[in-house]
């Protein structure tokens, strides 16, 4: 089948749907997701999202711009850390005045919770900035936006699976969607494409992502020639609930929880003298398994997270959803007990490369990839550089999905569309036939098992080029298996066996890129920690990586306001 | 220890009826329900099909029949039903069976969306928030936690019974309430209109389903009767 839209947008997370609330009374827009609506991972967000609205106490801008840079260890463009930071307090207003419940203070203002990284007077002192609803705030900012979505007739493909991007005369013209529930191919034709597709936290063993974080968007727009900027940094929340992965929202250091060793030692007091437990994530994870290393760990590889002294009603009021996993996973009551963390996989702050305005970047001089645009986590414009803070990807969400759809409403009454050909579709049909008739002796699970513990080995909070290398053959040696994987289940109705395999495939040429990124920036920078260059270097390395298909290059990081320092909490 | 599952199976592409099919799977007392089946996916079967998506009970994909129970794949864990000889696996009921534990929820959305579940408004937005008292937020807070799972309304036997299926549902009138309970809504009227007749708040026959079955521990029944209660003293007084 065959369908022509406006405005295409693939992804149902925070910023696909603000992206289509900003456009949809000017443009026919579509949403394509392959899960069903408010399933995305944007849901899982917990802590709440950064305004410096000073509820609770005095907030400017300019701090939270600091903090934000700071936290990138001075490699996010300090143009875009601008426009987020300045534009946060109304993206949270609106919200509000869309419904969104958040939580409130004595005053019946938006109440705010200290995070990770986020601080007074430029580093002084932990500054309430995250405006939250309980633990849920992705979600019910998510359900808001969706039924935002709804009131103004956004139509929606669902359970559909995107295998291609169209090009026709070096621009974005559409795509190509597998539906799940019936095996149908359709052409979905547009003048504008917005990749809003989430992160591949799925590549690694331990993650905090979703089952569908798999990077799908990324690789399809790597896939048609266009750059990925900054893959090597990689986010490992420090808080992970172990054994399992799942995310314990920074928010319970937040209201006060407390990281302990096996010693019953406060250790965050020796790596971030000033904040302790509220440093930026990076330092926090390090910190963990630096612990563990030297043997003040749990057997297996933990450290305690102790909220025992905030008392049930607290608990229970602001970390509702933590307290209901800890006690549903691992029988523990995080009211009388410390719940066992580690660091787990969360966030990509690389991605595709765009303009403040969601426009995608081609090459490192800024030329526009026509027709396609590209926000939240699957984009790089960067504001978060080397190193995220936290609460500070839902304003990114929000901010930027926003300005795509405003620039995608100003940008499609110029666009002629190329009436595109079959061809696309016939492909389509080619690679699903070709997936599911070739035989072979290889299974999807083996093959992406391997992969994720080779990233953990190689490639998770402390890397060096010996392991780097392992990881680069390694990936090599998994990418000529997956030639020989054979698809056992051949039907057309809801077969996940086989979109699985298409997502290994992105999952194997990621891999690659982030190994190949981390492998040449040789220097330790936010997320980034290369023992054998344990410092940051400036010199060489205060600037952004482009993976082309055919090699490497660089581009300058965007510096305005803060020179770079040392970065110290 | 292995793990005996009973798990049924339909594909309208090719199967007249359902039917059940018995797997055995590897599995450790802390493993979820949601591990089990991917194992049985990847290590014997992988015609068969479940949704999932987050994994830890936030997004709600995963909503089905364990041991005749609705509850989420992933929040159940193996020894959670450590006395059984088995489990079994179905669909969750009400809705339509598409292929195996997949059921349409296209109708599920259809009644969600006919409470009008969003914020109405008629006085202008300030130029900041709209100001709401803790207590305030407190009495909604509970139906923030929805997921739209749908165990709810594919448990309620007034969902289940063809003679009443047109019951827009348990999880429709959390939505509802949620907002008809939100100080900042003057949607009273409209809200009412919809929720004050047989297939709305009305349809409710407190079974008490819902609220056993809710994996966020909403109290579905009790926010169902605050609406009624609401609806009969509308015709007393005022409302926004």
């Amino acid at each position: 089948m065959s369908f022509k839209h406006d405005i295409v947008i693939v992804g149902s997370g925070l910023a696909g749907l603000r992206a289509a609330v900003e456009c949809v009374e000017e443009a026919h827009v579509a949403i394509v997701s392959k899960v069903l609506p408010t399933r995305s991972h944007s849901g899982a967000a917990q802590g709440g999202i950064t305004a410096s609205i000073g509820n609770e106490e005095e907030d400017h801008w300019e701090w939270h711009m600091f903090d934000t840079v700071k936290g990138s260890d001075y490699l996010a463009d300090q143009d875009a850390v601008e426009i987020m930071v300045k534009d946060a307090p109304r993206v949270i207003y609106e919200l509000e005045h869309m419904g969104v419940p958040f939580s409130r203070n004595a005053e019946g203002k938006i109440a705010q919770r200290n995070f990770g990284g986020h601080t007074s007077e430029y580093g002084k002192k932990p500054v309430k900035r995250a405006c939250y609803a309980s633990d849920r705030t992705g979600r019910v900012v998510l359900d808001t936006l969706y039924d935002q979505c709804l009131r103004h007739n956004v139509k929606f493909y669902q359970e559909h699976y995107v295998l291609s991007l169209v090009f026709e005369k070096g621009k974005c013209s559409g795509l190509v969607a597998y539906d799940l529930s019936s095996g149908e191919l359709n052409l979905i034709e547009a003048k504008a494409v917005l990749l809003a597709t989430g992160g591949c936290g799925r590549i690694f063993k331990t993650t905090s992502n979703g089952f569908a974080s798999t990077g799908d968007g990324l690789n399809l727009a790597h896939k048609a020639g266009i750059p990925l900027m900054d893959m090597e940094f990689i986010q490992f929340h420090p808080t992970g609930l172990y054994p399992l992965g799942i995310l314990v929202s920074e928010a319970a250091r937040g209201e006060g929880g407390i990281l302990r060793n096996s010693l019953g030692e406060r250790f965050m007091e020796r790596y971030a003298p000033t904040v302790k437990d509220l440093a930026a994530r990076d330092v926090v994870s390090r910190a963990i398994l630096t612990e563990v290393r030297e043997g003040r760990g749990f057997e297996g590889g933990y450290v305690h997270l102790d909220l025992t002294h905030l008392g049930e009603e607290k608990i229970l009021e602001r970390l509702w959803e933590i307290t209901s996993f800890v006690r549903i996973y691992l029988g523990i009551d995080p009211v009388h007990e410390p719940v066992p963390v580690y660091p787990t996989c969360h966030y990509l702050m690389g991605g595709i490369p765009t303009d403040s305005d969601g426009r995608v970047l081609q090459d490192e001089s800024g030329t526009i990839a026509k027709g396609l645009y590209a926000a939240g986590e699957c984009a790089c414009v960067s504001v978060h550089g080397a190193n995220r803070l936290g609460c500070n990807s839902l304003l990114d969400t929000l901010v930027f999905g926003r300005r795509c759809g405003l620039a995608m409403k100003k940008d499609i009454p110029e666009i002629e569309p190329d009436p595109v050909l079959d061809e696309p579709l016939k492909k389509g049909k080619e690679m699903i036939a070709s997936l599911l008739y070739r035989k072979g002796s290889e299974k999807i699970d083996g093959i992406r098992g391997n992969m994720q513990v080779m990233m953990m080995d190689y490639c998770s909070v402390f890397r060096d080029e010996k392991g780097l290398n392992k990881g680069i053959e390694s990936i090599r040696s998994l990418k000529t298996r997956f030639s020989d994987v054979e698809i056992v289940n051949k039907g057309r109705n809801f077969n996940y066996e086989l979109m699985e395999a298409v997502e290994l495939g992105h999952q194997l040429d990621l891999a690659e890129v982030i190994l190949l990124s981390a492998l040449y920036r040789k220097e330790s920078r936010g997320a980034h920690f290369r023992e054998d260059f344990p410092a940051r270097d400036d010199k060489n390395f205060l600037k952004h990586t482009l993976v082309f298909r055919e090699g490497l290059r660089y581009k300058p990081a965007t510096i305005t306001r803060f020179k770079p320092e040392a970065r110290v909490y | 220890m292995i793990i005996k599952f009973r798990i049924f199976r339909y594909n309208p592409d090719k199967d007249v009826e359902p039917y059940y099919q018995n797997y055995e799977v590897e599995a450790s007392p802390k493993d979820r329900i949601l591990d089990c089946l991917n194992r049985i996916r990847a290590e014997n079967d992988p015609t068969l099909s479940f949704r999932m998506s987050c994994g830890h009970g936030v997004c709600g994909s995963d909503g089905m029949r364990i041991n005749g129970t609705s509850a989420l794949a992933c929040q159940k864990l193996v020894k959670d039903f450590e006395k059984n000889e088995e489990l079994l696996i179905e669909p969750l009921q009400v809705f339509r069976v598409r292929k195996d534990l997949v059921v349409d929820m296209d109708p599920f959305f259809e009644r969600y969306y006919s409470v009008k579940p969003y914020l109405i408004t008629k006085t202008p937005a300030p130029d900041k928030e709209r100001l709401q008292s803790i207590e305030e937020h407190r009495e909604f807070e509970y139906a923030i936690r929805c997921i739209l799972c749908a165990c709810c309304t594919a448990s309620c036997p007034v969902n289940q019974n063809k003679a009443t299926e047109t019951y827009i549902g348990p999880a429709a009138l959390v939505r509802a309430f949620r907002y008809f309970f939100d100080s900042r809504d003057e949607g009273s009227k409209e809200r009412i209109a919809v929720l004050d007749s047989k297939d709305g708040a009305w349809g409710c026959q407190t079974k008490w389903m819902c609220t056993k079955v809710c994996p966020k521990e909403i109290p579905v029944t009790k926010q169902i009767f605050e609406i009624k209660k609401r609806i009969l003293e509308s015709s007393k007084g005022d409302l926004k």
